[in-house]
């Protein structure tokens, strides 16, 4: 168990942390920021493998080198996987454990996307929406195939036109709200002007993609890769439409697992005050974590959170203005893509609702709690931890997140068992 | 005065799920009432093991007799109890071992218990993911291991398909002179009231002689992903004993067991006078460089989660199962510390002779609550 | 850094272009059962972005790997529920 020490410890590289890394490096405070990808820009500034030049890569590669410059440790590829106390945390990197000891903790631990069980949502080819934008980041390649983007939110036209640039034929988007609140959604971006939603704006009105509001898809058919998909609309009518990959996500959900671990109050997301205080003292929270609101929300929360951890408390407050603003946007994606209650109705009693365990829907469908439904059925036993399920089925059947327990993310054994308490008089 | 039944079980974890089938079965009218949903306690927090233990001469013969009737139930148990007939495998890491497997040896075969004595080779044969220099090892053939969440729901499901009543998780307030007092306001009448709350039981009753007469004594378990054919036995170092059987205020000890789904079990932690169940890294750490230095072919495999739980320990080792002495309506199941799966269906059998007074083949005085009464008898 | 490096994805050797994750990597190489479930159903990734862990491999002998996290690297050895 190798030991280190910091003033500001950031755990994720996306926008937030980002941010939050440079604001508290600025201030003069020795800064160590974590992510568990491979590489820094969180799920929003995700780099290309394939252009070094894109937009995003060469934000994130300006960040790189300006904490860089300011002296920021930047740890890749580590997980926090456990804590000893809100600012002393275990974390995890290829075979070593850390012990990682802060004044100050910034949580930046970002959003998943949110996968709703259908009939034949486990086949391959079947994706999220920021999963198949993330894994064609990667290196998938679409080139000439056949994609239909589905779910909820300005993610969906983003990542379709994304796709299109990488050579795939976009057969449908599919927007699960009504193209009424897309038409009150797009009427308000004008309040908030800026890169983002200037290119929203476009698309929305540009209409160059195969854009159909209040549909969504209810069955994913295949034998078993991908085939073919059903969609439906409000009005009950359906139609099977051929393609190779289905992109589908009802929205994000805030990271909360290690803000509940450490003890933070969460509802809708961690719950934080104007300088990004959680309820947990020294430990600070910015971004989607917070609540779903895009990059330039997760931006002005980071550098508030980066300067109030710095103890810069003046300048976080001279940011109050942009934050509200932020906050309204934040809103406004809440009301306009709120999901539709028809989508709680796509399971069967055979759609498989624990990916990893294999639970079906009937088997889950009666029980009232996380506890018992796990201990009953398996449902979120396995390694994923019920990250795809827990929030499934929080909007399927209202339960409440089970407790996290360490290790926060599987971990190899050999890894866990150098666990050793570092804190004086409880050392055992 | 009326009766509601003529037994309210008082707990709906294993021993709770084994007495009221036993006495569901003999005919009896059972009521099961627990504050939380089947096997939600001590039952669920546990490992699954199904072993003969010789701590003493009681606790073997309880071992060994509940062993036997787990046994009678192999043909009929559904797939959801995961029995698992894979026999333990105590480790002896030296000389010293070797020879207490000795000696255990021959104390189970004087029981009828088969047991095996293996060369240090024959155990690298049998589990080659263990560690190289290990003295031998016995192997106890007939052991097994279950689900025991999956386990107590079956014994609840047959008990109810022979007539039992399983209420709605309810908060018991008081046990005493045949009555059992729910939060919910409403007062159960029974001629007998089996209390099998493990470490909450003491608390429910009107005495207070019982109050330290089960201690929590908390322990911590990991497991792994899956990954089938990493232990083959259920695995336990023959210095087990010393952290089960001895008082130290901390104690790890290695003991892995594999369940069906191919995940491997990890345990085992001992500590008394932890009072909340969060996982503590120390200890937690211990246990797992105690699993990998035996085994280390865990090293690579992702242990998906832990936990903690108190197991219900009385000070000689032994539950405490029979009437209270100043109130026979009230009859105790409870006190099973680490051994509540193997030893439910045991007291069962006990259970049901004390409340019949037919003849058990397992002595009962050993198990009689009044040996831990404060103050003696009737205090 | 060279533009491509070569894996080995059960056995057979593939051509990678440099950075590419082991994820898209077996996908574009035409894996569809990255692992296969308890029922026995083919699982690909999901997330792509390490939530869901439909994309676990086993790469150079670590079981439950997340190939959505894990760039490629020169020699890699990966093995898929093909050949587990």
């Amino acid at each position: 168990m190798k030991r280190e020490r910091t003033e500001v410890l950031v755990v994720g590289g996306g926008p937030a942390g980002l941010a939050a890394a440079e604001a508290a490096a600025g201030a003069g405070r020795s800064v160590m920021l974590l992510d568990d990808n491979p590489r820094l820009g969180g799920q929003l500034w995700r780099a290309d493998v394939r252009d070094a030049q894109s937009p995003h890569g060469r934000e994130v590669d300006g960040r790189r080198r300006r904490l860089a410059a300011a002296g920021v440790v930047v740890r890749m590829a580590t997980t926090v996987i456990d804590a000893e106390a809100p600012t002393r945390l275990w974390a995890h990197c290829a075979d070593e454990l850390l012990h990682l000891h802060a004044d100050r903790v910034v949580l930046a631990s970002g959003a998943r996307e949110l996968l709703l069980p259908f009939p034949g949502w486990t086949r391959p080819g079947v994706f999220g929406v920021g999963g198949l934008q993330a894994l064609v980041k990667a290196g998938l390649d679409v080139d000439g195939r056949r994609v239909v983007v589905a779910g909820t939110g300005p993610l969906l036209l983003a990542v379709a036109s994304a796709l299109r640039r990488k050579g795939a034929k976009i057969v449908h988007v599919l927007e699960q709200t009504s193209r009424a609140r897309l038409a009150r959604f797009g009427l308000g971006l004008w309040r908030t002007p800026s890169k983002l939603t200037q290119g929203l704006s476009l698309m929305l009105r540009g209409g160059a993609l195969p854009l159909r509001a209040g549909a969504w898809p209810c069955e994913a058919h295949g034998d078993p890769t991908l085939r073919r998909v059903t969609v439906t609309d409000a009005r009950g009518s359906t139609s099977t439409i051929e393609c190779d990959l289905l992109a589908c996500g009802f929205g994000l959900v805030p990271q909360t697992r290690l803000a509940r671990l450490l003890s933070c109050e969460v509802d809708d997301g961690v719950v934080v005050d104007a300088l990004q205080r959680t309820s947990v003292p020294n430990v600070f929270a910015a971004g989607e974590l917070c609540g779903i609101g895009g990059h330039e929300k997760a931006l002005v929360e980071g550098q508030i959170a980066g300067l109030a951890a710095a103890g810069q408390l003046r300048s976080a407050r001279a940011l109050a203005g942009s934050r509200r603003r932020a906050l309204a946007f934040a809103r406004r994606l809440a009301r306009d893509f709120a999901l539709r209650d028809a989508l709680r109705r796509l399971v069967t009693d055979d759609t498989i609702v624990c990916r990893c365990e294999d639970v079906p829907w009937s088997h889950v469908r009666d029980h009232t709690d996380a506890r018992h439904t796990k201990l009953t059925t398996r449902c979120g036993m396995g390694p994923c931890q019920g990250r795809v399920c827990q929030p499934a089925l929080a909007y399927l059947l209202g339960h409440g997140p089970d407790r996290p327990r360490p290790p926060l993310r599987p971990v190899p054994l050999g890894v866990l068992a150098e666990l050793r308490t570092t804190i004086e008089g409880t050392a055992r | 005065m009326t009766l509601d039944c003529d037994v309210v079980v008082v707990g709906a974890g294993i021993v709770g799920a084994a007495c009221a089938l036993r006495l569901a079965e003999r005919g009896e009218a059972v009521v099961v009432v627990d504050r939380a949903s089947p096997a939600g306690g001590a039952t669920a927090a546990g490992m699954g093991h199904i072993v003969v233990m010789d701590g003493s001469e009681a606790q073997l013969d309880l071992t060994v007799s509940s062993r036997a009737l787990w046994r009678e139930h192999v043909g009929s148990m559904p797939d959801a109890v995961e029995y698992d007939p894979c026999g333990t495998l105590w480790i002896a890491t030296d000389e010293e071992e070797l020879a207490t497997a000795e000696v255990k040896r021959e104390v189970l075969r004087a029981r009828g218990v088969e047991a095996d004595l293996l060369t240090a080779a024959a155990v690298a044969e049998a589990e080659p993911g263990l560690c190289g220099g290990l003295a031998g090892g016995l192997r106890v053939p007939g052991d097994a291991v279950v689900y025991q969440p999956g386990a107590t729901r079956w014994l609840l499901q047959r008990a109810v398909q022979a007539g039992a009543q399983l209420r709605p998780p309810v908060a018991v307030e008081r046990v005493g002179d045949g009555r059992v007092a729910l939060r919910d306001g409403t007062t159960l009448r029974a001629r007998h009231v089996v209390v099998a709350a493990g470490g909450q039981t003491a608390a429910l009753l009107e005495t207070r002689a019982l109050d330290d007469a089960i201690r929590p004594r908390k322990g911590h378990l990991a497991i792994t992903s899956r990954a089938p054919g990493t232990c083959r036995h259920q695995l336990v170092e023959l210095g087990y004993g010393r952290s089960a059987h001895g008082h130290a205020a901390e104690s790890v000890a290695f003991n892995l067991q594999p369940r069906r789904t191919g995940q491997v079990l990890v345990g085992s932690s001992r500590q008394y006078g932890a009072t909340d169940a969060s996982v503590e890294p120390g200890v937690l750490g211990r246990m797992l460089r105690r699993a990998v230095a035996l085994m280390p072919a865990l090293a690579h495999l992702l242990i998906v989660r832990t936990w903690a739980g108190f197991r219900p320990a009385t000070s000689d080792g032994l539950p405490l199962v029979g009437p209270l002495p100043h109130d026979p309506t009230v009859v105790l199941a409870a006190g099973h510390e680490g051994l509540g799966i193997t030893t439910s269906m045991g007291t069962a059998a006990l259970v049901e002779a004390i409340i019949h007074g037919a003849p058990s083949s397992v002595a009962l005085a050993p198990f009689a609550p009044a040996r831990a009464m404060a103050g003696g008898v009737g205090a | 850094m060279p533009d491509h490096i070569c894996i080995r994805v059960d056995g057979v050797e593939h051509r990678v272009g440099a950075g590419t994750s082991v994820a898209a990597a077996l996908w574009n190489a035409g894996v569809r059962a990255f692992r296969v479930s308890p029922s026995g159903a083919p699982r690909a990734p999901a997330c792509g972005m390490g939530t869901c862990f439909e994309c676990r491999v086993t790469i150079d002998g670590r079981p439950d790997t997340l190939s959505c996290q894990t760039p490629c690297r020169e020699g890699m050895e990966v093995r898929t529920a093909h050949e587990a």
